[in-house]
């Protein structure tokens, strides 16, 4: 029989405010414990929340990026649970009425087709404390640092039917929040987290089979390999004529397999109600507004812009609109030369390759976008040429100031003086004497011997085509 | 609606309360009695009113995203029952 699974995904995203969702404690990462929990963050008795202003406006700014509905009017409510990182007993999030509707997020699929998947909601909430469960005698160390941070819930239709589906739509988010600078989008830290619903059923079928929830899948390379393993694992059991129990999983990297986390019978029960400590928050149009006249140009747009305005390929458009701070450097290198699609290749390659080489992301590049446009704009106007421009690249890597500075410090001038050429090809004429007698015999082959011996003669700063010409010329 | 002893015992787990069997029959009593009170709002014609979410006709006021912060953390764990390097110590949770 043949499978078809159905995936759909719930991706918290830490917004990057200064102070917490609730208080005016600071969200910094990585704090002494518990230096950055204030009474709020704590439950203390008495303490009231208040909700801060830069969470909506990020909420909104995702809301208006995926072209979801903003909700005029939207409620705040308690989900109940107990665990002692949680100190209250509760969380507050949104449950019937979320600040931001449905919507929808365009992806790019292997066979180059786009693919529309639904987002169905994403609503405000505060994240949890950490349990430390190590270094202490039958005890766990609570850290509540985290209590409070921000955190906007998206929920996707169940829409996607790959794991490759699944990491494609997880890596468009992730580009977004990214370029609306709303989250950091560190995985690492936690600052972008993924659970995955998954589940499959016979191909053609319109009922979806019972789901399991995979929990934290936090990488990209993870989220595909845990997917695929849920989805193996699963049709293994229905060919099996057995059936899948609804249950929270949880992935293990190390053996690459999911186990069952907690199963969803005697379902969990979080009683959510209105929290009567919050009013409704209420989004006006002028609100709405604002925030929109803040939105960057996002990547679907950007990377048109490319195509139209640099004449890019639309993979290459693709590659260098993949991060915004990728494409800022592109543009800026485009904008310091007179030839965008040689600037693009520039940054794909030779940068690219260095930047990787070192480790380092393009915002630590050693090599100013200025500058590399600089020296693509020599090549452009033949001072140099573009075997010259490796080396000069890797001075300029070297810190040895810019094209111009280079070029003339180590004299790399194309030579472009037809006599001084004629020289070096009389010369080359004049050593190889047997290469001359074979080339006119009519071995024409030899002619990029010749250019190869005047290349070398000249240190590789005569101009090639000028080489090329005076030698055809020459030989006669 | 009245509660029969399963859903008393599972609210009871839901809020973490340690509850005497015996007790079981009154609880069930007297929480159906409760609902039976509050159950008289249903006879309310409330077709067409919106849902309201509280009490107060007012909006959530916002606060500028600006740290207002004073580090209070040992005032705080003087209050715990146990903490060490920082940390508030509760008994061992692993999730299994």
């Amino acid at each position: 029989m043949e499978w078809e699974s159905v995936i759909g995904l719930e991706i918290h995203v830490q917004l990057s405010t200064q102070t917490k969702i609730f208080s005016g404690a600071p969200t910094a990462y990585g704090a002494e414990p518990n230096r950055q929990a204030s009474a709020i963050d704590l439950g203390m008795p008495g303490v009231l929340p208040v909700l801060n202003e830069q969470a909506v406006r990020y909420a909104v700014k995702l809301g208006l990026a995926l072209g979801a509905d903003i909700a005029p009017r939207s409620v705040f409510a308690r989900k109940n649970y107990f665990y002692p990182d949680l100190p209250k007993g509760y969380q507050i999030s949104q449950y019937d009425l979320p600040l931001i509707g449905s919507g929808q997020m365009d992806i790019e699929l292997d066979d180059g087709t786009t693919k529309r998947v639904g987002v169905t909601r994403a609503h405000l909430e505060e994240d949890a404390g950490k349990s430390l469960h190590e270094g202490f005698e039958a005890m766990s160390g609570i850290d509540l640092n985290r209590a409070g941070t921000p955190l906007l819930e998206i929920v996707s239709e169940p829409d996607l039917r790959s794991a490759k589906e699944a990491v494609a739509y997880m890596k468009k988010l992730h580009t977004i929040v990214r370029y609306l600078d709303i989250c950091d989008g560190n995985m690492q830290e936690g600052s972008f987290r993924c659970d995955a619903n998954v589940s499959v059923r016979p191909k053609g079928e319109r009922e979806f089979g019972t789901r399991a929830e995979l929990k934290n899948v936090n990488s990209f390379r993870f989220v595909e390999r845990a997917i695929n393993h849920e989805i193996e694992r699963q049709i293994e059991i229905r060919e099996d004529g057995g059936s899948i129990p609804q249950e929270t999983r949880l992935y293990d990297a190390d053996r690459n397999e999911t186990r069952t986390m907690r199963t969803k019978e005697g379902a969990d029960d979080y009683r959510y109600f209105p929290d009567p400590d919050l009013l409704p928050i209420e989004v006006s149009p002028a609100f709405i507004d604002d925030v929109r006249s803040d939105m960057p140009e996002l990547p679907d747009a950007r990377k048109a812009r490319f195509e139209s305005e640099y004449g890019l390929s639309s993979y290459d458009a693709g590659v260098l609109t993949a991060s915004r701070e990728l494409a800022d450097y592109y543009e800026a290198a485009a904008g310091a030369c007179d030839d965008p699609k040689l600037a693009a290749n520039w940054v794909m390659d030779e940068l690219s390759g260095a930047l990787n080489k070192e480790g380092l992301g393009i915002t630590e590049s050693p090599v100013s976008p200025q500058r590399l446009g600089g020296m693509i704009q020599r090549v452009t106007d033949g001072t140099i040429s573009s075997k010259i421009a490796k080396d000069v690249f890797e001075a300029m890597w070297a810190g040895e100031g810019d094209a111009d500075t280079v070029i003339e410090a180590k004299g790399l001038k194309q030579v472009t003086d037809t006599s001084e050429i004629e020289a070096m090809v009389d010369e080359v004429i004049a050593n190889n004497p047997d290469q001359v007698a074979e080339y006119q015999g009519g071995k024409d082959k030899l002619l990029g011997f010749f250019v190869g011996q005047v290349m070398k003669a000249s240190g590789g700063k005569a101009n090639p085509q000028q080489v090329n010409d005076i030698l055809k010329q020459k030989l006669g | 609606m009245a509660l029969d002893a399963n859903q008393v015992r599972e609210i009871a787990h839901l809020a973490r309360l340690a509850i005497d069997e015996r007790d079981i029959p009154d609880y069930a009593e007297n929480l159906s009695e409760i609902l039976a009170f509050v159950e008289q709002l249903g006879s309310v014609d409330t077709e067409g009113v919106e849902p309201m979410a509280h009490p107060l006709d007012m909006a959530q006021r916002l606060r500028p995203d600006k740290v207002t912060h004073i580090d209070e953390r040992e005032r705080f764990q003087a209050l715990a029952p146990a903490a060490e390097a920082g940390l508030y110590l509760v008994p061992r949770v692993i999730e299994q």
